[in-house]
């Protein structure tokens, strides 16, 4: 069965276009209003991060935007239960680190999930050996496991990943953790391109993709792209309206391609 | 069968251990596994090796009978005396093991984390001995505490790098060694200093420290003809517990890891993951890692290594707490009753032989004394104003 993130991302594809997946850290303050603001102005589905205290996939913008989320008080239950109000007629997804989960429990972090609203869930340091028991959990209740592709993986475990994968391929667009690049890496080319090849999934590639044109360079090969540090920087610095004009800006670079 | 457990390619003890890593490292955690595990059965790796701990590293450490601390409390006392070691520490036990494999690998950089600076001076040394590059990642909280290190990395060579993120301490500087990994994986080894972290890490660790374990276990036999009543080490990350617990773990020896009560995961902490691992580890209702606090930079750590989590789940071995207060006096006990200045780390646990002696009248006690406290001496000299 094909859950909502996936249908989402499907028919932008089908209908000849590229997915564009911003991220947003909840608890952030006026994080609601940023979400807002990307589903108003053309994004396919929203990422929302729940603040860990250890994030080591993610870079200095996104670490200290968790840390202002953690010092005004968040937490997965008040991210949660703001989500549940958000309305935004897109799916959601939640990025949060493994403790997360396993301290709430496979079944109810899951459940949890669900009452909120949210579709899928992406879990940065949970690798497909370790992720039985949240999947089969995930599986049952309804929520997508967004599975992530490495530029280190060997031929070999690609179709593995790709297989446990469910929504989408996150298709890691470099060699490190989360942040603005100026340039996208030629591995996130180079990867996407393999993973494409071995499966029918919308692939997607993010980390590393940080402006309009690096977005347009990325969707060449890929079905589009997730922005997390860009996206999380402009909430930062100009707040949800900011947000709003950057997700407008690359919506238009992406519906402006040839491709 | 032996307690001591070779994991599996699952990387467990019991429940505990794992490999919970972003995806771009697991490539590189299953490579270095099948590397240790090549290298550790090549009898030329394990010369190579078992030469530098000799002439490089002064291995075999003496143990050492402390007849006035024996006599003060009523028990036998016997220092196992990793402090002598070229460093100043056990840690070089496993820097000289790992930064060989990186060698073997092909790796041209490690990268390391420290706390109180031990691990971080064994790293810096161990690459310039072996010709490679270091980065130290150093939580600033403990550059400003341990000065002295910071220096004597730089002078070694190495770059250190202080880390302003989180709580500022020993985990804060884990993250940071590990977002470099992600980046530089093709080039570097992580230079892991505990018995902590991903699998291999863990298992890999404990069996180059294990040399702490084996000379101890024949030289207790040589001079008591048995093995201790007790064998006490502190525990941070818990390597050099490990170590020497390794040597005993099949005795009847009472196995004691000794924690801060600021960093206690094993007596406070339930168990949970984070740093590649499932272990016992200090967390909020919701999860998020408690900051730990310890006057020990080389203890501030809010978990612990899975084997360790593992040896209390199954009762194998026990995990009191001390207070600061406590290792404070055990610091001033130890250098004026033996004219040994042990580590803040290993004050623990004399800290902890000292409060429970009385209830081992007449027994036999071997502590780790895992490092020497040259380093603590700047932190002290703030604490204990009176001796100046």
């Amino acid at each position: 069965m094909t859950g909502r993130l996936e249908s989402a991302l499907r028919a932008r594809i089908d209908g000849g276009g590229k997915c564009l997946v911003p991220y947003v850290t909840g608890g952030y303050p006026g994080w609601a209003d940023a979400v807002r603001a990307c589903a108003a102005n053309g994004a396919d589905a929203i990422e929302i991060g729940i603040p860990f205290s250890d994030p080591v996939m993610d870079g200095p913008i996104i670490q200290q935007a968790s840390q202002i989320a953690l010092e005004a008080g968040a937490t997965p239950v008040s991210i949660l239960h703001e989500v549940r109000s958000l309305d935004v007629g897109i799916p959601l997804a939640v990025m949060c680190y493994y403790n997360t989960v396993f301290h709430a429990g496979h079944e109810r972090f899951a459940n949890d999930l669900i009452s909120a609203g949210v579709s899928a869930a992406i879990i940065p340091d949970l690798p497909l050996e370790e992720a039985g028991e949240w999947c089969a959990a995930a599986d049952a209740a309804g929520i997508e496991t967004v599975m992530l592709a490495a530029p280190t993986a060997p031929d070999d475990r690609l179709p593995r990943v790709a297989d446990r994968a469910r929504g989408f391929v996150y298709s890691v667009g470099l060699l490190g953790v989360t942040g603005e690049r100026a340039e996208l890496a030629l591995t996130a080319t180079t990867l996407a391109a393999r993973v494409k090849k071995i499966t029918k999934k919308p692939v997607l590639i993010g980390v590393g993709v940080s402006n309009a044109a690096q977005a347009v360079e990325a969707s060449r090969v890929a079905d589009g792209v997730i922005m997390g540090a860009s996206v999380v920087h402009r909430m930062i610095d100009g707040g949800s309206e900011a947000v709003g004009l950057f997700v407008a800006e690359v919506r238009a670079a992406l519906d402006g391609a040839t491709w | 069968m032996s307690i001591l457990q070779t994991p599996g390619s699952d990387g467990r003890f019991g429940d505990f251990g794992g490999r919970f890593v972003p995806e771009t490292l697991v490539p590189a955690c299953q490579e270095l596994e099948a590397a240790f595990t090549d290298a550790w059965n090549d009898p030329a790796f394990r010369a190579e090796l078992d030469h530098l701990l000799r002439e490089y590293a002064g291995r075999p450490s003496m143990v050492t009978e402390c007849h006035n601390l024996s006599e003060q409390l009523g028990i036998r006392l016997f220092l196992k005396r990793e402090d002598l070691n070229h460093t100043g520490s056990h840690k070089i036990n496993n820097v000289l093991g790992q930064v060989l494999l990186a060698k073997r690998m092909g790796k041209k950089r490690i990268v390391a984390e420290t706390g109180a600076g031990q691990h971080g001076v064994a790293s810096a040394t161990a690459a310039a001995l072996l010709g490679l590059e270091c980065k130290v990642y150093m939580g600033e909280v403990d550059t400003a505490r341990q000065e002295l290190n910071v220096f004597r990395m730089r002078l070694l060579g190495a770059e250190v790098e202080a880390v302003t993120s989180g709580s500022r301490t020993l985990k804060d500087a884990v993250n940071e060694a590990m977002r470099d990994w992600v980046a530089s994986v093709e080039t570097t080894h992580y230079c892991l200093g505990s018995v902590m972290g991903p699998h291999p890490y863990p298992f890999m660790v404990r069996q180059f420290h294990r040399v702490i374990g084996s000379e101890a276990f024949d030289q207790m036999n040589d001079v008591i003809g048995t093995s201790p009543d007790y064998v006490v080490a502190c525990v941070g990350g818990g390597s050099n517990a490990m170590g020497i617990f390794s040597g005993f773990v099949d005795t009847p020896a009472q196995l004691i890891g000794v924690e801060p009560a600021g960093g206690a995961a094993v007596h406070r902490g339930q168990p949970g993951v984070v740093h590649g691992m499932k272990s016992y580890l200090m967390q909020d209702e919701y999860g998020q890692v408690s900051e730990a606090h310890s006057i020990s930079a080389g203890l501030d750590y809010p978990g612990v290594g899975p084997e360790h989590s593992y040896l209390a789940s199954i009762g194998r071995a026990q995990y009191p707490t001390v207070t600061d207060d406590e290792v404070i006096a055990a610091f001033q006990l130890m250098s004026r009753a033996e004219g040994i200045i042990p580590a803040l780390e290993c004050a623990h646990a004399m800290a902890w032989i000292s409060r429970e002696a009385k209830n081992m009248q007449g027994k036999t006690v071997l502590m780790n004394l895992s490092g020497r406290g040259d380093k603590d001496v700047g932190q002290m000299m703030s604490i204990l104003k009176d001796l100046m």
